[in-house]
């Protein structure tokens, strides 16, 4: 280095340490300003009264929480985040090529054998815990991050109402179960036909719509069906739900402790862990086959249609493509795998009520798909497993309880853990974690493309 | 309409009103097929709606728009036609359509009508090939099965997309753009991306091909390059193409016909030879000042 630009780097450190400084004490300032009312004062209930309580300590250590971390983001993210952006037009270092080949085979491998490693790891019995509350629970949400991904990521179209497709899969099962005895097998096609139906009719009356628009229908959508599922008492029992809904059998053999059961007819020791692992490998493979017709479906017209109608729709229409039958089919199709999981979550519970299916779930779905990078499924996949294996590892930590007392309880940080990820996520990556497009055809070579270049779509 | 036998598309009293304004007033032209028609007129004068009302993206508010298909004969069922509720009539391998009546894609997708826009519209995060498969959607869709074939894998949709990759290709050839088939249409340099949509609009096998400002921003050599390719789609495939298009250095070269309009009035309709004669041009383009006229003059090689 030479001593001119020796200089002029010691030179900019030091502008870099004032203005980290003055950035710092304007944070606390404002940290200071919002966390008075908010912390700085406590109304306690006394007898009749209220007596106004200070807490100038705990309103210090968060000013002085919120002052820290913005020094350090100045000095030392910012940085290496500018660092690692310049770093990003560089070719590839061959590790990274080697781990995007071998990262998805390893990955589906990996989820194959996680039972088996639960298993090892935590006994017949604990393990229950591990691949009911975290396999199942994060496949659910990863085949319903795949199945927005369709909507949201390809086509373009913002969907806040995917969670009723969702219900519409979950009451299907639910009550045609119930009602005329069919068994999961034939329930699970029916269902995601009735939600693509759905999906369909949704999609007739927002085909005009863009943006935020697009979004406030779906999300008026999602609504209307919970409501009409709370009101309409005599079919679906309101808010009580339905209970004792038919779960799935090996092939027409239940799982329970009778002689006729699963465990007795191969001679095995009962346990409930059949079902988990069984109901476990029918939601991978549901998620699997989400994923593949997801592949194969950008390779068809269809699919090209879709993210060109994200592109530009007016080009769209222009080269002779039907846009109304390309929107209404990127909504059937979402609303289909939605519905496939629906019914699987019906069955997996046994029990469903309008609690399951209120907004915040829509938008746990749409900030995994937002999360992951729109149009990718490894990144959606990765994001699924962060938001709900996040949420749920909350429930393990029981070890905090010692730290910050009895009644610490960690589940009802989870809000919080949401936010911070995104936060994090969209300073990080604004475009998601996997924010690179995959060219569905190609003449010499692969080449992705870069997140600057592809439209988010209208809405 | 003496030489209607050889006309493509017919324009006629096509009016179109947006509230009070009148942006084209009872316009009637013909496009000779095979041939190269230019549209030409001051900013305003409504060109790039005539384009909207022709390709359906605007509904015509009066007036008649007929395109053919094959054998001439049929224009003397047109009026026929136009007093029958239907939107075409077919014949063995020909067809009259009535582009009024037509949504904007079934223009493109049956009566064959592609166009490019004013200001680009590629599909900037797809690849340079991709756009020109997206262009090929209908004809893919039918060997795709309309999806459910070409989920399953069945072989015939496999040839089709590599007929698909095949023709585009071709056109990839014929733009030179083909050692950039694999990069995004939005990196490319604004000629390229200009090349790009015109061969695009041509892998939907258009009858007529309408180019809104094809020139438009290009440097003269790119804007000769631009000349043969028209020139070359009208020779080896037939094409009609009509255009719109401020360069007249583009115009007086490579068009056969030039209808000129201003205020949504067709004011001259001719060869290149007599429009660039006709004073009414002059005027409308440059003032009515004598020494401005002699410039314009000057200009267009008087």
């Amino acid at each position: 280095m030479s001593k001119k630009s020796e200089i002029a780097a010691a030179q900019s450190e030091r502008v870099d340490l004032t203005r980290a400084l003055r950035d710092a004490g304007l944070a606390a300032l404002l940290a200071f300003a919002l966390f008075l009312p908010l912390i700085g004062f406590w109304a306690r209930n006394v007898g009749e009264g209220l007596l106004l309580v200070t807490r100038w300590d705990a309103l210090a250590l968060v000013v002085l929480i919120v002052a820290a971390a913005r020094l350090f983001y100045t000095l030392v993210a910012q940085p290496w985040l500018k660092r690692q952006r310049a770093r990003r037009t560089e070719i590839a270092p061959p590790w990274r090529t080697a781990l995007a080949k071998w990262f998805i085979p390893f990955a589906i491998g990996f989820v194959v054998v996680y039972p088996l490693i639960a298993i090892a790891g935590a006994g017949m019995r604990g393990s229950i815990k591990w691949v009911d509350n975290f396999g199942i629970q994060i496949l659910i949400y990863v085949m319903l991050g795949f199945g927005l991904n369709i909507v949201v990521g390809l086509a373009g179209l913002l969907d806040l109402g995917y969670v009723a497709f969702y219900a519409v899969g979950a009451y299907s099962y639910a009550l045609l179960a119930k009602t005329f005895g069919l068994t999961f097998w034939i329930l699970l096609p029916l269902a995601g036909v009735l939600a693509s139906f759905w999906g369909v009719l949704l999609g007739f009356p927002v085909l005009r719509l863009r943006g935020d628009y697009l979004a406030i229908v779906t999300l008026a959508f999602g609504e209307i069906i919970r409501i009409v599922i709370v009101n309409w008492v005599d079919l679906t029992n309101g808010y009580a739900g339905i209970t004792s809904i038919p779960r799935p059998t090996f092939f027409g053999i239940p799982f329970n402790a009778d002689d006729n059961g699963f465990a007795a007819v191969f001679g095995l020791e009962f346990t409930p862990l059949h079902r988990t692992l069984f109901l476990y490998y029918i939601i991978l493979g549901l998620a699997l086959l989400t994923a593949w017709v997801t592949v194969r479906l950008r390779r068809l017209p269809v699919g090209r249609a879709w993210e060109a109608l994200r592109e530009d729709e007016i080009a769209c229409r222009s080269l002779g493509i039907n846009t109304t039958n390309t929107k209404l089919t990127a909504f059937a199709m979402g609303a289909m795998f939605a519905g496939f999981a629906g019914s699987f979550f019906a069955a997996r519970q046994g029990f469903i009520s309008p609690e399951s299916f209120t907004f915040i779930e829509s938008a746990t779905i749409l900030s995994i798909v937002v999360l992951g990078g729109m149009g990718s499924q490894v990144g959606v996949a990765i994001a699924a497993i962060v938001m709900i294996g996040g949420t749920e590892i909350m429930r393990e930590l029981d070890f905090l309880k010692e730290i910050f007392g009895a009644d610490f309880d960690p589940t009802k940080y989870r809000m919080l853990l949401f936010g911070f990820c995104m936060v994090l996520i969209m300073v990080w990556r604004p475009r998601g974690l996997i924010a690179t497009r995959r060219p569905s055809v190609f003449l010499k070579e692969r080449k992705t493309i870069s997140a600057d270049l592809v439209k988010e779509g209208h809405g | 309409m003496t030489e209607l036998r050889d006309t493509v598309l017919r324009v006629e009293h096509l009016t179109m009103r947006f509230g009070g304004l009148v942006a084209v007033d009872d316009l009637s032209f013909d496009v000779a097929r095979g041939g190269i028609t230019a549209l030409i007129g001051p900013n305003g004068a409504g060109k790039t709606t005539v384009f909207n009302c022709i390709t359906g993206f605007y509904n015509a508010s009066e007036g008649r728009l007929a395109l053919l298909h094959g054998d001439p004969a049929l224009w003397n069922l047109l009026d026929a036609l136009t007093a029958g509720g239907s939107r075409s009539l077919r014949q063995g391998n020909s067809a009259l359509f009535l582009l009024e009546r037509m949504p904007d894609y079934l223009v493109t997708q049956q009566a064959r009508v592609a166009r490019t826009f004013q200001n680009i519209r590629l599909f900037p995060g797809m690849t340079v090939l991709e756009n020109l498969m997206v262009a090929q959607h209908n004809a893919l869709m039918v060997a795709s099965g309309f999806t459910v074939l070409g989920i399953l894998g069945f072989p015939s949709y496999a040839r089709a997309e590599r007929a698909a990759i095949e023709k585009a290709r071709s056109w990839l050839d014929r733009i030179g753009l083909t050692a950039r088939a694999d990069d995004p249409a939005g990196d490319l340099p604004y000629g390229a991306q200009r090349r790009l949509e015109v061969a695009r609009a041509m892998c939907t096998d258009p009858v007529l091909l309408c180019l809104d400002e094809p020139a438009a921003g290009l440097n003269p050599r790119e804007s000769a390059e631009l000349n043969a390719l028209l020139l070359d789609i009208r020779n080896d495939f037939g094409t009609s193409i009509l255009l719109i298009e401020h360069d007249m250095s583009v115009v007086m070269e490579i068009s056969d016909h030039i209808v000129v309009l201003d205020y949504g009035v067709k004011i001259a309709d001719g060869t290149p030879q007599e429009v660039r004669n006709d004073p009414a041009v002059i005027a409308a383009y440059l003032g009515v000042q004598d020494e401005e006229v002699e410039k314009a003059q000057a200009e267009v090689g008087l």
